[in-house]
């Protein structure tokens, strides 16, 4: 599995036009036409695609790392809940209560003064500095803990996993200033547009477009350096790696915290299109469908965790809509079906090629 | 008002004395008993205090068992004739009530709900029917009966009240309702004004550590508004002092016990959620996701097993455990051999594949039995509290899963050390190779190993159909925490599991009064994050099936 598998370049053409058409079919195109995109439409696309950005995080140091996430969605959430705050803010004395400062959930309960960790984030640099740097600072701490100490594999999956979730307990709690399990939501503006304006949800599109694809470039420029290959090593063997001189918790810890700002990016991308940020994105069960995501499109192959993430969350709006019960079984039988039948996924099913050294 | 209260409070004390000083004892009439019991009908509750107190000066055998279905709100009105039932206890969604006769105590047919109308009482009427159904209960045959009748007079002990605990404390014999006695007797002294009493009666007190006694001792040492000691005898404020610290020491010391004891309740809990899957995990390296759910399917078991057999509650318990383990023990063997035994040697892709299997139970369950929490019901030889001493309380149920969890243990550790399959499961899980040599079919011990790992879940999905909410989510919040259990505990090592889980118990609820249960179980997680950092090779041996597959 040396290299990229090809698809790179359409996948880039592709969210071109995307960020191209689509804005033109929901602006230009009368709603009468049946080639009109509605806003409803570009922005569940826009969802998919912060979704397709979480899974080339997740692929990057699942697939190119081996190591298994289950506590992505931690970072997702971190990177959303920075976004949140910073669109709280903005909210400004328009909130339920009027206060010019404190926002809502605040004011219920009976706070007076802003705790010092929402201060500057009225500002969208500072906001925008956070949403990469809370996330990139709990993977930094976690994860200098996990790989200095050498947790690995399953034990590593279970201690992310139990990350995640003590944040989601911790998010929970009312008194931690983050609104509680309400979260944050009723939105205004971002950068002083409306955010109920179609215009403005067509430019937050053409954003994710464009995150995606500077975010599949650069884990395409990551796994083809010098330390991709590197960790790519680390991956198939570990100690051999580091045996031969390389120090493996060093690339380690820098991948998983690229791979965290790339899914705070997603996070805070996906908070202003779906309108509400809550604990529950912490939920543990977020992280497990990201990794299956990654699964089904292909494991290892940077396209085809994104399009994994596009097929299999199109599937879902699908089934939750049309047979609500059936998605769970769906959902399942995917899992153990795709681990079974398909160990690298649907890139694995159009490779006709077969190839003698198999990544495990 | 003063004036009706004052002489109602009176009326009950030649009661009293009829009650327990003449041993006369006069034919009871029975219209007499049947006409006052039809007058509760529709009587306001002034009269019905003065039915009360006629019920019990009619001596009638039967009068306490009319007062306590009045008070338990049993007492019931038939529309259709105006006769007054005592009806049989049944949950608030029965349809129908059985009626008992007030005069014979024998059956009477049943009826339906709402060809009834309950006879009402207050909150005033309450409190005298308390008092006199526990002057009836004085004379009781039985010692508890007797105890648990001072008990509930010295929650609101009066004047009355104390002549007739010092008329008893002459005749009891029993040495534990002397000593309720005593207290009720002492707590009467201190409204005294015999400063040498008072002392004695302090003296007494102080040696029970109840929250009641010590608010009252605590009482005598504030003051007036005015500056003034409410309590003008200096020797019997020292004396009031030095016995609220003693009782305080004394509460202290209960309060550290009782944490203890929850502590090692909720690390029974988790031990039990875990030693299953110490078995699949720690023994055969399979991280199995499903876990919780086979768990969930155990707690369903329950449930079914009580439709069965509604008649025998107290027994279903019994007859569920097995049940679950049968039920689990085979989705286990049936997962084992579709699944995961491709897998062996892909711990990742094991996890995702089971962790898929979970989601379908999960749905599975909810198409079954919709998403609604189930209702388990809780026999009744599992509830009501052991008192032991004046300040500890144990609740039987947690009592229960204690040792539930240390038979479930040993019963395990015995199938393993003693068995001829638990000897080939442990040979497998050494070295695979050698067993097979050896002649042991490892399959047939792969899908052996797992079923038991699963039949334990089930087992443990019993006892927490006893102490959470039965539903569709019961799995998921507990597989965490179990995986936590066996990491932290050492992986492959039963012993190890135990002592974890129950240490992790007790953290959790040493934390608890400090922290709050959530940011207690945070900083659990936290502390189990951190130490992994510090003995990482200490707790994950790379023995068995687990290091072959790396």
């Amino acid at each position: 599995m040396e290299g990229e598998a090809p698809g790179g370049a359409s996948l880039i053409a592709l969210l071109v036009v995307a960020a191209i058409a689509v804005p033109i079919l929901n602006q230009l195109v009368p709603a009468s036409s049946p080639l009109h995109v509605s806003t409803y439409l570009l922005t569940l696309l826009g969802k998919y695609l912060c979704f397709a950005i979480l899974a080339l995080a997740v692929d990057l140091i699942w697939g190119y790392g081996g190591i298994l996430s289950l506590g992505h969605a931690a970072f997702f959430a971190l990177g959303g809940y920075a976004m949140g705050m910073y669109l709280m803010r903005q909210i400004g004395a328009r909130g339920v209560y009027g206060d010019p400062v404190l926002p809502d959930f605040m004011v219920f309960l009976n706070w007076h003064t802003l705790p010092w960790f929402w201060q500057g984030f009225n500002h969208f640099a500072f906001a925008a500095l956070m949403m990469v740097l809370a996330p990139a600072l709990l993977a930094l701490v976690f994860g200098w803990f996990a790989f200095r100490s050498r947790v690995t594999g399953v034990y590593l999956s279970i201690m992310t996993q139990a990350l995640s979730y003590a944040m989601m307990l911790a998010f929970f709690r009312n008194d931690m200033g983050f609104g509680g399990n309400n979260g944050f939501t009723d939105f205004k503006d971002i950068l002083g547009f409306d955010l109920h304006q179609d215009s403005t949800r067509v430019a937050l599109f053409v954003a994710t477009c464009a995150a995606l694809a500077a975010g599949y470039l650069a884990c395409r420029a990551i796994t083809r350096s010098r330390a991709g290959r590197v960790v790519r090593a680390i991956r198939d063997a570990e100690s051999r790696t580091r045996f031969l001189g390389y120090r493996v918790e060093s690339y380690k810890l820098w991948v998983f915290v690229f791979s965290a700002v790339l899914a705070g990016i997603a996070g805070a991308l996906y908070v202003p299109q779906v309108g509400i940020i809550n604990p529950s994105e912490f939920a543990p069960i977020n992280s497990i469908e990201v990794v299956i995501w990654v699964a089904v499109g292909g494991r290892g192959t940077l396209v085809g965790a994104a399009a994994g993430a596009v097929l299999v969350n199109y599937a879902k709006t699908f089934f939750t809509g049309a047979f609500p019960e059936v998605w769970l079984y769906a959902l399942g039988a995917l899992f153990v079906l795709v681990t079974l039948f398909l160990p690298r996924g649907l890139m694995g099913l159009m490779d006709l090629v077969p190839r003698s050294s198999e990544a495990r | 008002m003063i004036h009706r209260t004052a002489r109602r409070r009176w009326l009950w004390l030649p009661l009293a004395a009829v009650l327990f000083s003449s041993p006369a004892f006069a034919q009871p009439s029975s219209e007499a008993f049947l006409a006052d019991v039809a007058a509760l009908g529709d009587a306001s509750f002034a009269d019905k205090e003065l039915i009360a107190v006629r019920l019990v000066e009619s001596r009638h055998a039967h009068a306490r068992d009319v007062l306590t279905a009045l008070l338990d709100d049993r007492l019931y009105v038939r529309a259709a004739d105006k006769h007054v039932f005592i009806t049989r206890a049944a949950d608030e969604s029965a349809a129908s009530l059985d009626l008992v006769d007030p005069l014979t105590l024998g059956d009477a047919g049943s009826s339906p709900r709402d060809g009834l109308t309950k006879i009402g009482t207050n909150n005033r009427l309450r409190k005298a029917l308390r008092i006199t159904v526990a002057r009836f209960d004085l004379a009781d045959p039985h010692a508890a009966v007797r105890l648990a009748a001072v008990s509930e007079m010295l929650r609101s002990l009066d004047e009355s009240g104390a002549a007739l605990l010092r008329a008893r404390a002459g005749v009891e014999t029993d040495s534990r309702v002397n000593a309720e006695i005593d207290v009720g007797l002492a707590l009467a002294t201190l409204d005294g004004t015999d400063a040498r009493k008072r002392l004695d009666a302090i003296a007494t007190l102080a040696g029970r550590p109840r929250q009641q006694i010590r608010n009252r001792l605590a009482a005598l040492l504030e003051k007036n508004p005015d500056g003034t000691d409410v309590e003008a005898d200096a020797a019997v404020r020292t004396a009031a002092a030095a016995a609220v610290s003693r009782i305080d020491r004394a509460r202290t010391l209960y309060g550290g016990v009782e944490t203890l004891f929850f502590g090692l309740s909720l690390g029974s809990v988790l031990v039990l959620a875990a030693i299953g899957l110490a078995i699949t995990f720690g023994v055969m390296g399979v991280i199995n996701m499903a876990h919780g759910e086979l768990m969930m399917l155990g707690a369903y078991t329950t449930y079914v097993v009580q439709l069965l057999m509604p008649r025998h509650i107290g027994a279903s318990i019994l007859v569920a455990v097995p049940a679950a383990f049968v039920v689990t023990g085979l989705a286990g063997v049936l997962l084992e051999r579709c699944i995961i035994r491709f897998l062996y040697g892909r711990p990742l892709e094991t996890l995702l594949a089971t962790f898929g299997v979970s989601l379908v139970l999960q749905q599975l369950v909810r198409s079954v039995f919709t998403a609604n929490n189930r209702d388990v019901v809780t026999p009744a030889w599992m509830s009501g509290t052991l008192q032991l001493g004046d300040a500890l309380a144990i609740t039987y149920n947690r009592l229960y899963i204690v040792i539930f969890t240390m038979i479930v243990f040993a019963v395990l550790l015995a199938v393993l050390k003693r068995t001829t399959l638990g000897l080939e499961i442990r040979a497998v899980s050494q070295n695979r190779a050698m067993a097979r040599a050896m002649g042991v079919r490892s399959e047939w011990v792969d899908a052996m190993t797992f079923g038991l790992g699963s039949g334990i879940a089930g087992v443990a999905g019993v006892a927490l159909s006893q102490l959470t909410n039965v539903g569709p989510n019961l799995g998921q919040s507990y597989i965490i925490d179990s995986f936590m259990v066996v990491v932290f505990g050492g992986v492959g090592n039963l012993w190890g599991t135990l002592i974890g889980g129950m240490s992790m118990g007790i953290v959790n609820k040493l934390l608890e009064p400090y922290a709050g249960a959530v940011l207690g179980k945070i900083l659990v997680l936290v502390a189990l994050i951190v130490f992994i950092q510090g003995r990482p090779r200490g707790l994950f041996p790379q023995t068995g099936r687990a290091a072959e597959g790396q």
